[in-house]
């Protein structure tokens, strides 16, 4: 059922986000008339389930995080990028022309191409969690917020995206209970004093999820202390699940060289994989920064390298 | 066919007494997934709208409905046959998986 566009492409971009976006912005000034693969339900990446945007540059009064990526992609836009709102389901990068598959089947042939596939959500990996998402559990603080007016929930988490649901939450919630597994939190301190300073949100300090309890809905948490090693039950009938993402390397892994937690590895500053003419960009290959503009700037320099490789050719 | 806006006043004729297998999107203006998936979702209506119907509920304005049928993340997509709830899909799917979970309805 596959059928091959004709003409080899210089460049295919798979993921957007600021990183597949900003790449396809220098590529197509460059003039590679790039191919982006947005996909089908995570056009936009992870900035597409945010709020507010405080810390982008040249955005004073900040920005909705959906509102940024709309206008990177019609920057994109601007300049020729061809964008397709769908997945990218297999890819084949070994050869000197790579090809993708996408989900209605259709392959491309490109000399190049960019990886900027970003994280999704990490899971604590309980049964329960699993059973009763979207019924109490939830990733995705923006989206289902609304459904807990007036409800005592709990955050676990002790980065940034943790302090950010925590605070947001509070909006409908009558009470928010951050559960952290040390006594310290990880996010930067402007998230953490904002947090601390909101009468609605409580802390749990040294505490981790051990099972979500709950029928056909989720009626509460059951705790463990990390340092006693006490147990706990306590009521929530909401969990928002904020506790790190996974880079979503699972398509490559057999062709691209991962660390050992799944990021693809690329050479010393550049965004050059493994394999020639591939490059990575983004939270696919960040374990460290995880910020929109560290991003935009890596897609940046994926778009610059795989220019410079064409160029070579 | 496209899919139709579904509301308290005609829940019970299009959705409970409907004799075929209705998917009830449970979605809101400001939920990104759940615009995300909306085209999909009328994708999917005008391919196999002989075989199941696909109605969308705004939870703004029915939150009755939605506390009802226990939702509490959006879009959660719920599979009704027979006046009963089958299936629930939680969260925005890529097209081929959500083929895949209403793969027995739309056979």
């Amino acid at each position: 059922m596959s059928e091959s566009s004709d003409a080899i492409r210089e460049v295919v971009i798979v993921g957007s986000g600021p990183a597949g976006y900003t790449a396809a912005i220098y590529a197509s000034r460059a003039q590679l008339s790039p191919l982006l693969y947005e996909g089908s339900v995570t056009a936009g990446g992870a900035l597409m389930n945010t709020t507010e945007v405080e810390n982008f540059p040249g955005f004073r009064k900040g920005i909705m995080g959906p509102e940024l990526m709309e206008e990177m992609r019609n920057q994109a836009l601007r300049f020729d990028t061809e964008i397709v709102t769908d997945d990218i389901v297999s890819m084949d990068l070994r050869g000197e022309i790579k090809s993708v598959t996408d989900g209605s089947g259709k392959v491309t042939q490109a000399r190049s191409v960019v990886l900027a596939m970003g994280s999704a959500y990490k899971e604590i990996g309980l049964e329960n969690e699993k059973r009763l998402s979207g019924r109490g559990v939830s990733w995705c603080a923006t989206c289902d917020g609304f459904f807990f007016r007036d409800q005592e929930i709990a955050v676990v988490g002790g980065g940034d995206s943790a302090m950010e649901e925590a605070n947001f939450l509070t909006k409908f919630a009558s009470k928010v209970t951050v559960v952290h597994r040390r006594d310290s939190l990880r996010a930067s301190k402007i998230m953490v004093d904002r947090a601390k300073a909101n009468p609605k949100i409580e802390f749990l300090w040294n505490t981790e999820v051990i099972d979500v309890l709950g029928s056909e809905k989720m009626t509460g948490l059951k705790l463990r202390n990390t340092v006693t090693g006490g147990e706990s039950t306590k009521d929530f009938t909401g969990l928002f699940v904020a506790i790190g993402h996974l880079p979503r390397s699972e398509l490559v892994k057999d062709q691209v060289e991962l660390d050992n937690e799944g990021y693809v590895k690329v050479e010393g500053r550049s965004t050059k994989t493994n394999l020639k003419g591939v490059f990575a960009c983004g939270d696919l290959v960040d374990h460290t920064y995880r910020q929109a503009i560290t991003a935009a700037g890596s897609g940046c320099q994926a778009a610059l390298d795989a220019e410079r490789f064409l160029q070579g050719h | 066919m496209a899919t139709e806006k579904v509301t308290s006043a005609n829940f019970e004729t299009l959705v409970l007494k409907n004799p075929l297998p209705v998917v009830v999107d449970f979605w809101a203006e400001w939920c990104g997934p759940c615009r995300a998936v909306g085209p999909i979702l009328e994708e999917i209506s005008d391919e196999y709208g002989t075989k199941v119907k696909i109605v969308k509920l705004n939870t703004d304005e029915e939150p009755a409905l939605a506390m009802k049928y226990g939702v509490s993340s959006i879009p959660t997509m719920s599979v009704f046959q027979g006046g009963e709830v089958v299936k629930n899909i939680i969260g925005a799917k890529p097209k081929p998986v959500l083929l895949r979970e209403l793969e027995e309805f739309i056979k």
